[in-house]
């Protein structure tokens, strides 16, 4: 099984990769492909022309000189979770990172890619929602960005333009006393995070004084659990108080609840509460 | 009809299909050598264990068919379409890659090891001796992937726990051993390959 | 050289590894010849249309394409495949089974047209530009319905799908089911699998007009049974067809079927006059290569008030497909039906089984066939009569388990056990995990509010198939024997043919293990062949757990007259009687005179030059022998699970897996470990992960491996292998068969595993797969 053809360009900048998308109909960028091409495999897209980015050095790395942490588009899921950078400023996201597929789609997938094709069942958009990143973008009219909670739209669904190629997506660096954590239930076929919960706590003397939380898997995009986070605000961090708090997180859920025959709308809808409260147990845990 | 009549029907010849409808070739096909012709074709070159391989090929062409069919190298298999069973593992400049989720031309210029290129009969990579010693394998379909997937396991992590390995194997499917005996192969590998080293 | 070791019941390493393990070794998709063409296949989309129309001018057109054929070029020329496995009393209807669709389409993955061209991208780019039109009809999937009045029916000739009744029974049911003391009653829905082997099937096919010769690459498990039925569907003789399975990258039971595939491969070599290979892709594995099991089974077991089992009965509905595979009929009959005993004494048993059509992929023979879903019923039967009685499900096992005999059992359902001895791996189980321990262990987690479970199973299984005047008497359409070669070099080297054909089941090894044993050459000397039905004797093939038990059989008969032979004309060099004359250790010699001896490589020197051979004897050192064995063999063992649920989520890990097996004597333990191994795991995925869903209209939902979950290698633990060793009775080496134990046991034992979780809850039952939904659900109801 392989795609149709295509047309293949390969780019080697940005302003490169933007003129051959416009150039091109029907074209698609070509990242580390790990999302792109199987479903090209199974003829679900057949793009009429392949932009290759790969070879685009200033699209990978992770820069955190500048206040923020910067992710190339073309980082791997491998070095997102090797990040020392990123193991500092988004633990939540070298932990989530480095449980995405396997190792061999780890070592080739990319985070620009993985945000781009924004599939409800991945672990990278649960986490910039959480985080409040920011996915930067380069078209024909210059460079915008995208707030994550802009982004994602829908199922496979961003508000990426056509025209747009992801260059990096920012994450804000950790302050003090924020601490992360992460959960997720795994698919056992596709391994994809069927759920996923990602929340960041600000703790001050053993209380809650910030919280972001987003939830993945549930809905066609991932959701900031608003109604969780302002539970949590002024709260302690025991057990009790964390599952009460996340099972808050019904209110935010809405009505269009995904279903599958894995895992159906219902037990999605119970089980939001049930990933929060572990993602929050987590975080505490690291508050130490 | 029953079984045996149509047995019969054939083998005893009260009834066998007339010679006339017997299949018979028709006009000469092209001779299936010559390329088909199709434009976008682009030149790729990959250096795979050791050797280079050039070819001009289509941009949809796997990286796994190019080393299948191009440098006719068939250890390396293929088992799923969807990225899953990891039969198709090699290494791409000495990085795990399911070759089946990558194009030839994404590849181009880079070095590829496969398990062809991993070590011989005669002198047997010590993975290799780990999978023959403890069993590693029965119907050997998933061995060359698997192999080349621990092969990356061991190099970014040398001692690795059978929590480790089994994590680090979850791409690569085994119908055959239930993996009891994968876990020891590459356990062993680590420890010959920490003598060694 | 001769060795001073016995080989045999040891663990040496494979020899089948070395050209497996560097990449060397050809699988049939490996295979490329000159000239040679590739096919895809059009399969249908919908399960149940009539075609209408085909219009292939498009794809005839497309680049690369050769030739384009459909139902209508193959009507008449290759005839339909066959099922051959008619069980008799049961009514069964055999429809016609075109090799292409050619007026209806009955599941989707009906082939409905096959494209050739010169690569296999070529092929499958012109499926597309086929235009079929179809007229859809109404669908069904599910075997119980089915069989209702007013469902939708998939053939003519066949009223209610009822594609066969078949009814076995021995004791007095009757009388064991009218006022019991004790009644349980379970629905048990042993749910459709999907077998994927790693490697999908494949079929290289080349036709030589000059010779009339077929040659057929393919990946089969029974290369003789494949070239008869090649015979069969394409017409051509079978002495000018040669089948050769290569390497056969595992099979469990899907690759023992003659598929239209493989006469469609061979129907476009002769048409073309050139090689024709066609592989299938993954997603076509999972529609157009058979499924396992899809059992409905409405099961009562009677009792009295201290446990003893009074009878047993069942009816089940088993979903046949669309069409009948070639074995599909004896799996859920005569390998499912006259097991229900177990290693029981159940006075009275009785199984109903209809086979029934529905719009799905056809079901034959996976891994246990028939045995996993009569021993889950045997044993979820007795854990719910432990439940009713309040009892350790354990004792309720012991007080019912046959005593331990050694030449022969007969059970009321006609079959005869051969040897048993099942209190020994139950006691060598427990004891391995400390079963006390265990439920204290349990108690105390219950108390913190963890849930783990402990599930036990004790089994007995029918394998080594078979006598085969009994595979006639069940309605199987061929012999069950195995017939074996032995050929000894002027060198003392040893050639081994065999009609079985190992596909990762290691016989290279242990076959050789046995030549070497009985007549003293190095393992290293000896070279088994398989596969080629060209050089290898006729035999019935690799399944059922029948390699080792026959083949291994028919090969110890044939070195045995190799051994006869040599005696003999040891004794003529010696000068001495041949009643004088001993053996040991690879040379013969006469009684107290050790020096004076003849080596088995002397011997067969000289056998091969013949310069002195005894008055009368013909020269060379070759046996050939057939072995029909006289009965079944009937493994058996115990097996215990432990899980932990997580109640939150309904997540269920597989915490630790000891199997105790008796399969009888082994001949390399390494490699009866290995089986264990992996069929355990093999059986675990359909407790935890597998399972085929369709939809109404017949759409396979769960047709990837990004949907239908496989065990990987983080989710099931290290499983723990041990063994009794009861030999059988009637074999010549007293061995029983390994395949399929681990399968057999362990679905029921890590099931019974969840249920004993899930005890506190009050939950008795959930249908498989047990996935998280599915387990919180039902913890969820019960909590009200």
């Amino acid at each position: 099984m392989f795609p149709a053809n295509f047309e293949y360009h390969r780019a080697d900048s940005v302003a490169g990769a933007v003129s051959l998308l416009a150039g091109h109909d029907d074209a698609k960028i070509l990242a580390g492909g790990h999302s792109l091409i199987p479903v090209m495999k199974l003829r679900l897209a057949s793009p009429a022309a392949l932009i290759d980015i790969g070879g685009i050095a200033e699209l990978s790395g992770v820069d955190a000189s500048s206040g923020s942490l910067r992710i190339g588009a073309m980082t791997t899921h491998a070095q997102v979770a090797s990040s020392d950078a990123v193991a500092e400023h988004c633990p939540m996201l070298a932990s989530a990172a480095s449980d995405i597929g396997d190792p061999a789609v780890r070592n080739f997938g990319t985070i620009g890619g993985n945000l781009a094709h924004s599939d409800p069942a991945s672990d990278p958009p649960t986490v910039v929602t959480a985080v409040g990143g920011t996915i930067h973008a380069t078209g024909p009219n210059g460079a915008r960005s995208i707030v994550a909670s802009d982004f994602f739209q829908d199922l496979m669904t961003t508000t990426l333009a056509e025209d747009e190629i992801i260059t990096s997506v920012s994450l804000p660096a950790r302050q003090s006393g924020q601490v992360m954590g992460y959960a997720k239930l795994k698919h056992p076929a596709s391994r994809y995070a069927v759920i996923s919960a990602g929340a960041v706590l600000t703790v001050a003397d053993g209380a809650c004084t910030g919280a972001s939380i987003a939830v993945g898997g549930i809905t066609p995009a991932p959701f900031r659990a608003s109604s969780v986070e302002a539970a949590l605000q002024g709260g302690g961090l025991s057990e009790d108080a964390l599952s009460e708090a996340a099972s808050a997180v019904a209110d935010d859920i809405g009505d269009d609840v995904l279903d599958d025959v894995f895992a159906s709308a219902d037990y999605r809808s119970a089980m939001a509460a049930v990933f929060v409260k572990r993602a929050l147990l987590d975080a505490a845990a690291n508050a130490g | 009809m029953s079984f045996w009549s149509s047995v019969r029907r054939i083998l005893i010849g009260d009834e066998s299909p007339s010679e006339a409808e017997q299949p018979a070739p028709a006009a000469a096909p092209p001779p299936a050598s010559e390329p088909p012709s199709h434009n976008g074709k682009l030149p790729v070159s990959i250096s795979i264990n050791g050797s280079e391989v050039s070819d001009t090929v289509e941009p949809r062409l796997l990286l796994v068919h190019f080393i299948r069919e191009n440098a006719s190298l068939t250890g390396t298999k293929i088992g799923c379409d969807t990225s899953q069973c990891g039969l198709c593992v090699v290494l791409e400049n000495g990085v795990a890659v399911k070759s089946c989720t990558r194009l030839a031309v994404q590849a181009n210029g880079a070095e590829v090891t496969t398990i062809e290129g991993l070590g011989s009969a005669g002198e047997l990579h010590p993975l290799q001796e780990g999978f023959w010693n403890k069993h590693g394998l029965q119907c050997g379909y998933c061995t060359p992937g698997m192999i080349m997937a621990s092969k990356a396991l061991l190099d970014a992590n040398p001692d690795p726990t059978p929590d480790e390995i089994r994590h680090g194997l979850e791409g690569n499917m085994c119908r055959c051993t239930g993996y009891t005996n994968i876990v020891r192969a590459v356990q062993a590998a680590a420890e010959e390959m920490k003598k060694g080293g | 050289m001769a060795t001073a070791t016995r080989i045999f019941s040891s663990g040496i390493r494979r020899r089948e590894d070395p050209r497996l393990i560097t990449g060397g070794s050809k699988y049939t998709d490996d295979l490329k010849l000159p000239g040679m063409l590739h096919a895809a296949m059009l399969r249908s989309p919908h399960a149940h249309a009539n075609i209408l129309s085909i219009n292939t001018s498009g794809a005839s057109d497309a680049p690369g394409v050769v030739a384009v054929f459909t139902g209508q070029d193959t009507q008449g020329v290759l005839n339909g495949l066959p099922c051959a496995w008619l069980v008799p009393d049961s009514d069964l209807k055999t429809p016609e089974h075109p090799p292409i669709a050619t007026d209806r389409v009955r599941y989707v993955g009906d082939a409905v047209a096959v494209v050739v061209a010169d690569s296999r991208y070529h092929a499958e780019d012109a499926l597309q530009h086929i235009d079929v039109d179809y007229e859809i009809l109404p669908a069904v999937v599910n075997p119980e319905a089915a069989l209702q009045d007013g469902a939708p029916q998939l053939h003519d000739d066949v009223p209610n799908n009822e594609a066969f009744r078949w009814v076995a029974e021995g004791g007095d049911v009757d009388a064991a089911f009218d006022s019991p003391e004790v009644l349980v009653s379970e629905r048990i829905v042993h749910q459709r699998l999907v077998p994927n082997a790693m490697e999908p099937r494949s079929a290289l096919a080349q036709w030589t007009e000059a010779t009339g010769d077929v040659t057929l690459w393919s990946t089969t498990q029974n290369p003789h049974i494949a070239r008869f039925l090649t015979s069969v569907v394409t017409g051509v003789g079978e002495h000018k067809i040669r089948v050769i399975a290569p390497e056969v990258g595992g099979g469990f039971g899907s690759k023992i079927p003659y598929y239209a595939d493989e006469a469609i491969t061979v129907f476009c070599s002769m048409r073309l006059g050139v090689p024709v290979k066609w592989t299938e892709t993954r997603s076509e594995n999972f529609m157009a290569t058979i499924h396992g099991r899809d059992h409905v089974q409405d099961v009562e077991m009677a009792a009295t008030g201290d446990g003893t089992i009074t009878g047993l009965r069942a009816t089940v509905y088993a979903g046949m497909g669309g069409y009948l595979s070639t074995a599909a009929p004896g799996v859920p009959t005569i390998l499912h039906g006259l097991m229900y005993c177990g290693p029981y004494n159940i006075p009275a048993a009785r199984a109903e089984v209809y086979g029934v059509f529905s719009n799905t992929t056809p079901t034959d023979a996976y891994r246990g066939a028939g045995r996993p879903e009569a021993t889950f019923l045997v044993e979820r039967m007795i854990e719910k009569l432990a439940g009713h009685l309040d009892m350790d499900p354990v004792e309720i096992r012991r007080k019912n388990l046959v005593a331990k005999f050694d030449d022969g059992h007969d059970i009321v359902l006609g079959l005869t056990y051969d040897s048993g001895d099942y209190e020994a791996p139950l006691d060598k189980a427990l004891e391995a995990v400390d079963y006390a321990g265990l439920r204290a262990e349990q108690e105390s987690a219950r108390a913190e509010g963890r849930h783990m479970g402990v599930g036990v199973s004790t089994y007995v299984e029918i394998c080594g198939l078979g006598p085969s005047q009994v595979a006639g008497a069940v309605g199987f359409q061929g012999g069950l024997w195995e017939g074996a070669t032995i050929k000894v070099t002027p060198t003392g080297k040893v050639s081994v043919a065999i009609g079985s054909s190992p596909h990762g089941q290691g016989e290279e090894t242990t076959f050789a293990q046995v030549v070497a044993d009985e007549i003293g050459v190095d393992v290293d000397d000896v070279e088994v062949l398989h596969g080629d039905t060209d050089n290898t004797p006729m035999g019935w093939g690799t399944y059922g757990s029948r390699t080792t038990a026959v083949s291994g059989a028919a090969l110890t008969l044939a070195v045995r007259k190799v051994k006869d032979k040599a005696r003999t004309i040891a004794a003529h060099l010696l000068e001495a009687a041949e009643e004088d004359i001993e053996y040991g250790d690879g040379r013969f010699f006469v009684r107290g005179s050790p020096d004076s001896a003849q080596s088995i490589q002397d011997i067969a020197l000289m056998a091969n030059v013949a310069w002195n051979m005894p008055e009368g004897m013909e020269p060379g050192l070759e046996a050939q022998a057939f072995y029909d064995p006289p009965n079944f063999s009937y493994p058996f063992g115990a097996h215990v699970a432990i899980v932990d649920v997580d109640a939150d989520t309904g997540h269920v890990s597989l915490r630790r897996y000891v199997a105790v097996d008796d399969c009888g004597i082994q001949i390399n333990p390494m490699i009866v470990e290995g089986q264990v191994s992996g069929g355990v795991v093999q059986g675990a995925g359909p407790v935890l992960w597998e399972g085929a869903v369709y939809d109404d209209d017949g759409q396979l939902l769960t047709g990837s491996m990004l949907d239908y979950g496989m065990p990987r290698a983080d989710v099931v633990p290290d499983i723990e292998s041990l063994s009794t060793e009861t030999p059988s009775g009637h074999h010549p080496l007293g061995v029983k068969g390994v395949g399929e134990t681990g399968t057999i046991a362990s679905t029921i034992t890590i099931y019974n595993a969840v249920m004993d979780a899930l005890k506190p809850f009050g939950v008795e039952k959930i249908d498989m797969p047990l996935t998280p939904q599915k387990v919180w659900s039902a913890i969820n109801e019960s909590r009200g």
